[in-house]
């Protein structure tokens, strides 16, 4: 056996290991760390007072705003990302790339900015908020405010997902579709969405992520009123400051075990992408043989 | 330069790349590694580089045992299958590359380099693309370019990957006259690898055959032509006719058709034998020494030729036969669709189920022992 | 490729389109376009003096000046971590590999609130990183270190997931050139695979840097906000918010979503010339 030195760049075991040890040891540092931080909180008190933290009436109001929020922004978010993305790939129309840009608002928007954009429309003193304050419909300090920033800073998530990949697949399957006779109900359930599946879940699970955990445009236009527009992150915020950490690290448990969860659920969703798509080319090698 | 592979092997996993092969290459000489796809051409290619190590064996540049040399320091050009352009660099900066990574103490001035580099371009006649992106350039262009980065730091020994495999036919004919030109002119030693025959045997001073990690056979392309010695080589060459023959009654057959060989005990067996199509004669009744019917199904002029197709007629052949002859033999035989014909061979090789499996080569029609004349 | 224009008409072959564009747009209107009267037509009644008094006021510009120098701060790190990071991932097989892929997502997954009070505990002076810290006299809580903090987490995922995909694709050949042409691991690295991540690096800062911009919630926790010297701009809009002083927040909050459009705008138009060259189009 001759001994032949590796040759891809960086193959080096002494590089690679220093740059792996370098790599683990911050990650640690940085990602993990607060991670397991926020646990060890939690449980500071042990199992009963986590448990008596996170059944007073004010979290679990808390919980099931949070809860709420998430479970009308998601489906909202999910449709408007499809017909988006959609119109996008599938169409030319002038104003195309203009449209594509504009998605990507909220993103770069920092989320008290957003808040307050809310604020100054449909607040008492806006032109919209003042005509529906005349015809008793509150908007700002109450639940659907705080739905509609969720909705704003959520609404790229899905989008995002699908532009590059439908942009990436074209269209002549879909047309091809459309030849052989089906319906548009056909086309996209049979066509389109067995394509798109996995990164359509992948932008639900990112979007569910950031719809639970908006702090900063929810704080905006929430008024923070306890035990009505309070969701799980301002909870965690009002308790940290009224100095009851062990109260606020279980509540936070709470968020960052969802995080976990979508953290797993990517991780799957990932291994399931790259599964069919190496399915697929087995398929293909086979079938070219 | 000249280079020596001694016993090199290689295995990818369970999957044997190379067997144990030699291989002589002399200075100056360009060679052509021949074979289809997963035969260990570019494998062996890659190992004379350095871009890949060998399980076994020793390679040698001249005197110089550079089994265990590192790429960057074998100083070989080599020309990558797609070319691998630096594709965020110029075409003046790819070419300039090979010169600006050598150590300071070594390297050139930088108007000495511009000159280098523009020297090459020019040579590759592409001076005035020098600072396009390799994008912007067309297929033939980039293998150009990609010549020159190569040269740009005067190898001995250039190794080319497919080099024509990404063109269209013009292109791809102008660049092959233009390489060995080059090579003539500049006198390195260059080993290709292509699937191509036609490309092997225009291009190269020696073909190199290759199947399943071992060389068939090394030679000069008329050599090769004349001599292919054995069955792989033959198929691989192309354009040929088989005849798969069972001995019975003294004669070659198969089915209705049979082949009386001439008498020699390492031809009276069961065996294959190997037709070139141009060396079929065609005539409307069959002799003594070859009955083996067709119908004629197609007839297309191809270039200066004609492909006469031919379907047998009560025997088996996996692929129809060809015929190939001029415009005005074919005028003079007067042959037409549809009509039935009778072939013999006037040159065949034959390959014996026993034996060391080379072929013998035999001509029809022959002189039976005793007889005078031809008895046609 | 020739597209109609209005006048040659011809029917689309896909379904869906008056719908999907129509959704599509009154969404866009609704959802982003709308709220943004609120901030004009807010701002439209400052006189300039009123508008320049408000956003250049001493205290608004030091949360500008320590909002700017953090985010850049963060966003240098996360370059060269993110690097780090995903050339790990992407070249070398180690165990637990996959779950330092999915770590890396965490600042993406977890509320900025909870990362807030999380990292505050812990680099607090009297927690876990914030002891060890002090030691060797570094305070990082409540002070413009403990800003940058936050924002290195928040946004480590950016570098790392524009640059791995990227990384992956790089193809072998080229590297393999690099090589035959004599260069040193450090030359291909330096000449060859860099400049060819660059673009990916560059976006994926310039994200971070935007997205660090706009942080709130991680970083209000951690930072102390004393005036002068630990506010960050979000934080002085906030503030504007509870003295009920709607002016002022929407002054300053037009100088930040000018900024990031600006930004995001930059971003995209580097993006595409980028890619031209690469591409040839």
């Amino acid at each position: 056996m001759n001994s032949f030195k590796p040759l891809r760049v960086g193959e080096a075991p002494l590089i690679k290991w220093s740059l792996i040890t370098l790599a683990v040891f911050l990650a640690m540092v940085l990602l993990l760390l607060p991670l397991v931080s926020i646990f060890q909180q939690a449980f500071v008190g042990g199992w009963e007072r986590y448990i008596e933290h996170l059944s007073q009436p004010d979290s679990l109001h808390a919980i099931g705003l949070t809860l709420m929020v998430a479970a009308l922004t998601v489906p909202i978010n999910l449709v408007f990302g499809v017909l988006l993305a959609w119109s996008v790939t599938r169409f030319e129309f002038p104003g195309r790339k203009l449209l594509i840009t504009l998605i990507d608002i909220p993103f770069a928007v920092s989320p008290v900015v957003a808040g307050l954009l809310y604020l100054l429309l449909y607040g008492n003193s806006g032109w919209l908020g003042a005509w529906l304050f005349e015809h008793d419909l509150q908007i700002m300090f109450a639940w659907p405010g705080i739905l509609l920033v969720t909705i704003f800073v959520t609404c790229p998530f899905v989008a995002r997902e699908l532009i590059p990949l439908m942009q990436q697949q074209g269209a002549s399957e879909e047309e091809a579709a459309v030849i052989l006779g089906a319906s548009w109900w056909q086309l996209f359930r049979r066509v389109t969405l067995p394509n798109i599946k996995w990164a359509l879940i992948y932008g639900v699970i990112l979007t569910n992520a950031r719809a639970v955990g908006e702090f900063g445009a929810v704080a905006v236009v929430s008024g923070n009123i306890r035990g009505e527009t309070n969701t799980l992150p301002l909870h965690v915020q009002l308790l940290y400051e009224d100095y009851q950490a062990e109260a606020a690290f279980a509540s936070a448990s709470l968020l960052a075990l969802i995080a976990l969860c979508t953290l797993l659920l990517k991780a799957l969703v990932e291994w399931r992408q790259q599964r069919s798509l190496s399915a697929n080319d087995n398929q293909e090698q086979s079938q070219s043989l | 330069m000249s280079i020596r592979l001694t016993n090199i092997s290689k295995k990818f996993g369970q999957f044997q790349a190379l067997s144990p092969l030699n291989l002589d290459i002399q200075e100056g000489e360009m060679i052509g590694l021949l074979g289809p796809s997963g035969s260990g051409k570019t494998t062996l290619l890659r190992i004379i580089a350095g871009l890949e190590g060998a399980d076994s064996g020793q390679i040698h540049f001249g005197n110089r045992d550079v089994t265990q040399v590192h790429v960057r320091d074998r100083r070989v050009g080599f020309v990558f299958q797609n070319y691998a352009l630096f594709r965020h660099m110029t075409v003046a900066d790819n070419v300039a590359f090979g010169l600006e990574v050598i150590p300071k103490k070594q390297r050139p001035s930088k108007a000495e380099i511009q000159k280098r580099v523009s020297h090459l371009l020019e040579m590759v006649q592409l001076g005035h693309l020098a600072q396009r992106y390799p994008e912007q350039l067309s297929g033939g262009q980039k293998q150009r370019i990609a010549l020159a980065r190569a040269l740009a730091t005067q190898p001995e020994v250039l190794l080319l990957d497919e080099p024509f495999g990404a063109l269209d036919a013009k292109v791809r004919k102008e660049l092959r006259r233009w390489l060995r030109s080059l090579h003539d002119e500049l006198k390195f030693t260059s080993v290709f690898v292509t699937h191509d025959q036609d490309e092997a045997l225009e291009l190269s001073d020696r073909v190199v055959v290759m199947s399943n990690g071992n060389i068939e056979q090394v030679n000069t392309p008329i050599e090769l032509y004349a001599q292919p010695n054995s069955r792989f080589v033959f198929d691989f060459l192309g354009n040929v006719n088989r005849f798969e023959a069972s001995w019975q009654q003294n004669r070659w057959t198969n089915g209705d058709a049979f082949l009386v060989p001439p008498e020699q005990a390492p031809l009276q067996q069961n065996g294959a034998l190997y037709v070139r199509s141009h060396e079929l004669a065609l005539a409307d009744k069959p002799n003594s020494q070859a009955h083996i019917p067709f119908t004629i199904v197609a007839i297309t002029p191809v270039g200066a030729e004609v492909r006469v197709e031919l379907a047998p007629i009560g025997w088996q052949s996996e692929e129809l036969w060809e015929a190939t002859f001029t415009h005005h033999h074919l005028q003079e035989l007067g042959l037409q669709k549809g009509s039935v014909v009778y072939a013999t061979p006037r040159t065949a090789y034959f390959f014996g189920e026993q034996g060391d499996g080379s072929p013998v080569r035999q001509s029809w029609p022959f002189l039976p022992p005793g007889s005078l004349a031809f008895d046609i | 490729m020739i597209f109609n224009n209005g006048r040659l008409r011809h029917k689309r072959v896909l379904p869906g389109f008056s719908i999907s564009l129509g959704v599509s747009l009154l969404f866009v209107s609704l959802i982003l376009l709308l709220p943004t009267t609120g901030l004009i037509m807010q701002t439209s009644q400052m006189s300039w003096a009123e508008y320049w008094g408000v956003i250049a006021d001493p205290r608004v510009l030091a949360s500008y000046k320590v909002t700017i120098l953090s985010a850049l701060a963060a966003s240098l790190f996360n370059c060269l971590f993110g690097l780090l990071l995903a050339w790990v991932l992407v070249r070398y097989e180690f165990p637990g590999k996959r779950l330092l892929d999915a770590l890396v997502d965490l600042p993406f997954a977890l509320p900025t609130a909870v990362a807030g009070i999380t990292l505050a505990t812990l680099y607090a002076e009297n927690g876990q990183i914030g002891s060890l810290l002090a030691e060797i006299g570094i305070k990082v809580a409540y002070t413009p270190l403990g800003i940058v903090v936050a924002m290195i987490f928040t946004s480590i995922p950016f570098v790392v997931r524009t640059v791995q995909p990227v990384l992956e694709e790089l193809s072998h050949e080229e590297e393999e050139a690099g090589m035959t042409l004599g260069a040193t691991d450090g030359a291909v690295f330096w000449r060859v695979i860099l400049p060819s991540l660059w673009p990916a690096l560059v976006v994926g800062t310039a994200l971070s840097f935007t997205r660090s911009l706009g942080e709130f919630g991680a970083v209000i926790f951690i930072a102390g906000n004393m005036p002068y010297i630990s506010e960050i701009t979000s934080l002085m809009i906030f503030v504007r918010l509870q003295e009920f002083d709607f002016a002022g927040a929407s002054a300053i909050a037009s100088v930040v979503l000018l900024t990031s459009l600006l930004l995001l705008l930059l971003i995209n138009l580097w993006q595409a010339r980028y890619l031209r060259r690469i591409h040839g189009r």
